[in-house]
């Protein structure tokens, strides 16, 4: 099996594969988002308490959902890359952060405009909040080590350190409601238990966060592709590649 | 649906501005993402094939002088 995965290192079939996954990604997102998005926005009953204000919770949950599962996909590259010493997964990892830090930069804003309305505050220094936003810029740390190195060997291994020792950060975010007291309220879906929602707002936020997933995939195959170009511009196959996109 | 009329829905029930300035940031931002990271994709490509054309240039010259001072 090691064997059968390795083959998928070599950035050439590495290249292929993701073009092949991804129109499946990316029409998945867009009927996902929209459904959900639609759904959320026209039909999901008005809340008792918050009124239409809540409906805002149709992206900022997926939004800040998918911004920690981006982050522990992007570790999860970067952790692969430096200790099996796989480029491509360092590609994967290079992807992934500019994704990352939009998502984190939309559940920071989304919830601030949610905030505003039902807290009276657009921002409070509380836990939740706070990590979030050092979330945010671990991303941008990220982001600013890998393009600070004209080696990008040495600049995968450098943002990839600071990756993985970010990952604390995650379970900070995810429990913070939990351990301690915040203006933000505790998470309303729960895996082992029934959730404290209604079923027809249930759906559609869960439809937006699995869309939302999708379309992170989608655009992070996107980038990946350019990536494994860019860092592979002595191969043949990239050169064929390159003087066609010259001639037209 | 939820709403009565096109102006019902657009006023969120008074909370317009906070839900369509989440929606439009974030539909905004996306956007902006997804059309930048597809048009990365052929300024690398451009950017490989002309320093191809810069190469091969520097390996015709080369070979001129060699043959001028035979």
């Amino acid at each position: 099996m090691w064997k059968w995965l390795h083959s998928y290192a070599d950035p050439e079939r590495a290249y292929k594969l993701s073009g092949t996954l991804l129109p499946w990604f990316s029409i998945l997102a867009i009927l996902l988002v929209g459904t959900g998005s639609i759904w959320g926005l026209l039909f999901a009953p008005t809340d008792y308490q918050q009124g239409d204000s809540y409906r805002i919770i149709f992206i900022h949950v997926p939004a800040a959902s998918m911004s920690m599962a981006a982050y522990m996909g992007m570790a999860t590259a970067s952790f692969i890359g430096l200790v099996w010493q796989i480029k491509s997964a360092d590609w994967a990892a290079a992807a992934i952060a500019p994704i990352g830090a939009v998502i984190t930069f939309i559940a920071l804003l989304t919830g601030a405009a949610w905030g505003k309305p039902m807290w009276g505050t657009w921002w409070v220094w509380d836990a939740r909040l706070t990590s979030e936003l050092v979330l945010l810029f671990l991303y941008l740390g990220v982001i600013s080590l890998y393009a600070s190195f004209e080696d990008k060997v040495l600049a995968a291994r450098a943002a990839g350190i600071l990756a993985i020792v970010g990952v604390i950060n995650i379970p900070i975010i995810k429990y913070s409601v939990d351990w301690w007291s915040s203006l933000h309220q505790p998470s309303t879906i729960k895996i082992t238990e029934k959730s404290t929602m209604s079923s027809d707002m249930l759906y559609p936020l869960l439809i937006n966060i699995v869309g939302f997933g999708m379309m992170i995939g989608a655009i992070t195959l996107v980038r990946y592709r350019t990536e494994i170009l860019a860092r592979n511009g002595m191969r043949p196959w990239v050169r064929e590649l390159a003087t066609a996109e010259e001639a037209k | 649906m939820q709403f009565d009329s096109f102006a019902d829905f657009i006023d969120m029930g008074g909370y317009a501005f906070y839900v369509w300035l989440s929606y439009g940031v974030t539909f905004g931002c996306l956007a902006t993402l997804i059309t930048l990271s597809i048009r990365q994709k052929r300024k690398v490509l451009i950017e490989i094939a002309k320093k191809i054309t810069r190469e091969q240039r520097l390996k015709e010259t080369r070979g001129t002088n060699r043959e001028s001072k035979t």
